[in-house]
């Protein structure tokens, strides 16, 4: 369980431009520095916005990740909809506080 | 000074970069109802503007959580978003680190807060400036409530930092205004984006505006979350801006619904006694 560090990095990267430009050119090395599961490696690198959103990040820190890999509000919206239609509901964090 | 002005407005990213997704006259008739408080914050001939925010992890993360911070600087930066995503350009904002630690110094007399000398603004306090002092050169205390990471700031806390928040300005020589920004129900930045409660969202509102203070801090996180979503847990800062005027009554300057925005969207005020 490491939705923590998880969203450490995305929290990091909204605040850093330098980080961001480091992400951009050589994404391994940036996420080499946070203790991350497989399952969010994936998520990070392929990038799969639906799958952070059932990992459990904040969409106040994913929105912006979403923009940084290049998605318009509107796919983003649609991201975390397929998302949740294929992997399930959010499994942790605020959005898993009760079911919808 | 007895505190010069006090008010409550919405803040969201589609507010301003998804403008042209409404119809213009249902915008302006919103925008210009912000636009009017920031002519009332000026009227009221302020000082300074303490904006009560709900920071989403700008400055802030569960590393280091306070329930409650305020800035100390002499200037702020914002936004902390992409400029062109935001669609504000990244600019310096006046603060006034004197008179913030003389505030500050006076609100841990009643209530334990945190403070920063640095702090990047995020749309939640660049929105409501964007429309309130579109300038940007009028001097701002930042203030945050954690309503993002649970645990939360409870609500009678909120309400004890308003009203801490108050005996302060009150304290101080200068002209102190205060906004508190936030949503109502909201469900921001989720697949639930646009979904608002405007029943909940009337109701809260009648509540504020007869500053009734056990029916505002009568909601429950379950019950908040189950009715008004995640981003109802920013009506801690309403509540705080009733606690700093306990005793007065607000009026309703605009509310609607306005679901590409993702939040209702509301300007109200207080009701002060003259000063």
């Amino acid at each position: 369980m490491s939705l923590y560090y998880l969203q450490k990095l995305l929290y990091n990267l909204n605040r850093d431009p330098a980080l961001q430009a480091r992400f951009k050119a050589d994404r391994p090395s940036v996420l080499a520095d946070y203790d991350l599961n497989a399952e969010e490696l994936k998520a990070l690198t392929d990038p799969d916005v639906g799958l952070l959103y059932v990992l459990g990040v904040n969409g106040q820190l994913l929105m912006h990740y979403a923009a940084l890999v290049g998605q318009s509000w509107d796919e983003y919206i649609a991201a975390m909809r397929a998302g949740v239609k294929q992997y399930g509901p959010v499994r942790a964090g605020i959005y898993a506080m009760v079911e919808d | 000074m007895p505190l010069v002005f006090a008010g409550i407005g919405s803040h969201a990213p589609g507010i301003v970069n998804r403008a042209e997704r409404v119809e213009e006259k249902r915008r302006e008739a919103y925008y210009a109802a912000y636009r009017r408080m920031g002519q009332a914050i000026r009227d009221a001939r302020a000082d300074a503007l303490i904006v009560i925010a709900a920071e989403h992890f700008a400055n802030f993360f569960m590393n280091n959580m306070p329930a409650f911070a305020m800035g100390m600087a002499d200037y702020y930066e914002g936004p902390i978003e992409d400029e062109a995503w935001m669609r504000i350009a990244r600019r310096k904002i006046p603060g006034n680190r004197d008179l913030s630690q003389r505030l500050i110094a006076r609100v841990m007399d009643e209530t334990d807060v945190a403070y920063s000398e640095e702090w990047k603004f995020d749309h939640g306090i660049m929105v409501p400036l964007y429309f309130l002092t579109p300038g940007f050169d009028f001097p701002v205390i930042p203030a945050n409530i954690n309503c993002q990471g649970p645990p939360l700031t409870p609500l009678h806390r909120a309400w004890a930092f308003g009203r801490a928040l108050r005996h302060a300005a009150d304290a101080v020589p200068e002209r102190i205004a205060v906004v508190g920004t936030g949503g109502i129900s909201h469900w921001p930045a989720t697949p639930n984006s646009g979904k608002i409660n405007e029943a909940w969202d009337r109701d809260f509102l009648a509540r504020w505006q007869k500053n009734d203070k056990a029916a505002l801090l009568s909601y429950t996180d379950t019950d908040t979350y189950r009715d008004a979503g995640q981003g109802g847990f920013e009506i801690r800062t309403f509540i705080a801006v009733a606690g700093a005027t306990e005793g007065c009554t607000g009026e309703l300057w605009f509310y609607a619904p306005i679901p590409i925005f993702a939040v209702g969207c509301t300007v109200a005020v207080m009701r002060l006694a003259q000063s």
